[in-house]
């Protein structure tokens, strides 16, 4: 980040001519002016300014920690550290038993003994709403409330997106959900959690051939 | 009653600065972890800092608007902030009007319109008042919103001045502003020189207003480049702590 050109708020960035103006930048007199402090990024012809410090913007499918803060008509508000409460549609939760119906009039009424205010929960993003609102999804098995851990909160600028937003530390035995929000989780792993090697050296036994492999991916390091 | 002399014949004045001449600006940025952004300005001895709050999910649905985010602003001056020790109502007058100056300058300055439904949050306290409050007031929100990466038109900077004894006075302290001359607050836009916000107290001829205006038009483009450098480096330090 050393090479980036750092402008300051008002800056001139270049001549709009050619450029399109991405997030952080206005059009003034045809030039492009920054309307954040941060580090100018550009891909092709789009030219924009990301702040340091920002709310966290959602994009769907990222996996999020968040807090119930109310319950509303059919749905729940979270405050997910975004410029808006996220919204869990009673339709976006994942049903015990894993069945596919339809929400009733007694789901509705039963709302409070899936989450209440105060509960943690992951979720996964499924729509921006027009005015920028986040709605959430539980459903698959690995979402859902969070219970017997440790809550910490980061900037949000500070988790980079990846594949894997669940891991775990297995020395530690720790599992870990970084939310894309900022908000991590951690709780202790259940023994299951095990990667399966550990398992087996666990039992006291080796693997067949893994000395081999370990071997061979060694010379193939070597050899490049 | 003898006149008092604001600037000696030599040209200096009370505190030994010249007519257009600043005080020592000094800001850090980042100071509270649970604000959203936050400051601190000192401009002599005025001392003032100022958190922002946002923008985040309106508290009263009722004043939300559909397509773009609401200012609010709060200015408060610390009991302990003058020679004497005074214990302000939060229903001064004189302090909601200039919670009200503020919250007008800054929905004009900031891009509300991309936080629809959303509510921005100014909280700022003046610990220390040596004359210039609102202008190291607007100095303070605009380094607050910086840090929040709140988007802005433009770095608004503010500086007071003052017209004694013939001569337009640039950064008037707290004997300088309560003395017979007015006193004017001008904001501006450091890359139009485009005027933000102005207010004078007390009578001023006319012929002089032109030279007032320009002289706190100085004054402003002074701090800008002082506070400029300020986040340049607060940034660059926040980025090093990263490790990137």
């Amino acid at each position: 980040g050393g090479e980036q050109q750092y402008v300051t708020t008002g800056e001139i960035i270049g001549s709009e001519t050619g450029f399109l103006r991405g997030h952080g930048t206005h059009a003034k007199d045809g030039k492009l002016q920054a309307t954040v402090s941060g580090f100018v990024q550009r891909v092709n012809k789009l030219v924009s300014v990301h702040a340091l410090n920002a709310r966290y913007t959602g994009e769907i499918g990222d996996v999020v920690v968040c807090r119930v803060l109310e319950l509303g008509d059919k749905r729940w508000k979270l405050d997910c550290n975004s410029r808006q409460n996220a919204v869990l549609l009673l339709s976006s939760v994942h049903l015990p038993g894993g069945v596919q119906r339809r929400r009733t009039l007694e789901d509705q009424l039963r709302m409070r003994q899936f989450y209440v205010e105060g509960d943690l929960i992951s979720a996964e993003v499924q729509n921006i709403m027009s005015d920028g609102a986040i709605s959430l999804h539980t459903r698959s098995l690995r979402y859902g409330k969070l219970l017997n851990g440790f809550f910490l909160s980061v900037p949000a600028s500070l988790i980079k997106r990846c594949k894997q937003h669940f891991h775990t530390l297995s020395s530690l035995s720790i599992d870990l959900i970084l939310g894309n929000n900022g908000y991590i989780w951690l709780q202790k792993s259940a023994k299951k959690h095990l990667g399966k090697l550990e398992r087996i050296q666990a039992e006291g036994k080796r693997p067949l051939g893994a000395v081999a492999v370990e071997e061979e991916k060694g010379e193939g390091g070597e050899s490049k | 009653m003898s006149k008092r002399e604001y600037i000696s014949p030599q040209g200096l004045r009370i505190d030994g600065r010249r007519a257009s001449e600043i005080r020592r600006v000094s800001s850090k940025l980042g100071l509270f972890s649970h604000a959203d952004g936050s400051a601190s300005i000192e401009q002599g001895n005025t001392k003032i800092i100022a958190s922002v709050y946002g923008p985040r999910e309106a508290k009263r649905r009722s004043e939300a608007l559909h397509d773009r985010a609401f200012v609010t602003c709060e200015y408060t001056t610390a009991p302990f902030a003058t020679n004497e020790r005074k214990q302000r109502r939060k229903a001064d007058r004189r302090l909601k009007e200039i919670s009200l100056e503020l919250k007008n300058i800054f929905e004009s300055i900031i891009s509300t319109h991309l936080y629809p439904r959303s509510q921005i949050s100014l909280f700022v306290q003046v610990l220390q008042s040596d004359g210039g409050d609102v202008a190291a007031a607007i100095n303070a929100c605009s380094l607050a919103l910086i840090d929040a990466g709140i988007p802005m038109q433009d770095f608004l900077t503010a500086c007071s001045v003052g017209f004694l004894d013939g001569v337009a006075v640039l950064d008037t302290n707290y004997t300088e502003g309560i003395g017979s001359g007015p006193e004017m607050t001008l904001a501006v836009l450091p890359k139009t020189k485009a005027i933000g916000y102005i207010k004078m107290s007390n009578k001023l001829p006319i012929q002089h207003l032109e030279t007032m205006i320009e002289t706190a038009t100085e004054g402003c483009i002074q701090i800008y480049e002082i506070l400029k450098e300020n986040v340049k480096a607060h940034s660059f330090a926040l980025l090093h702590a990263r490790g990137t």
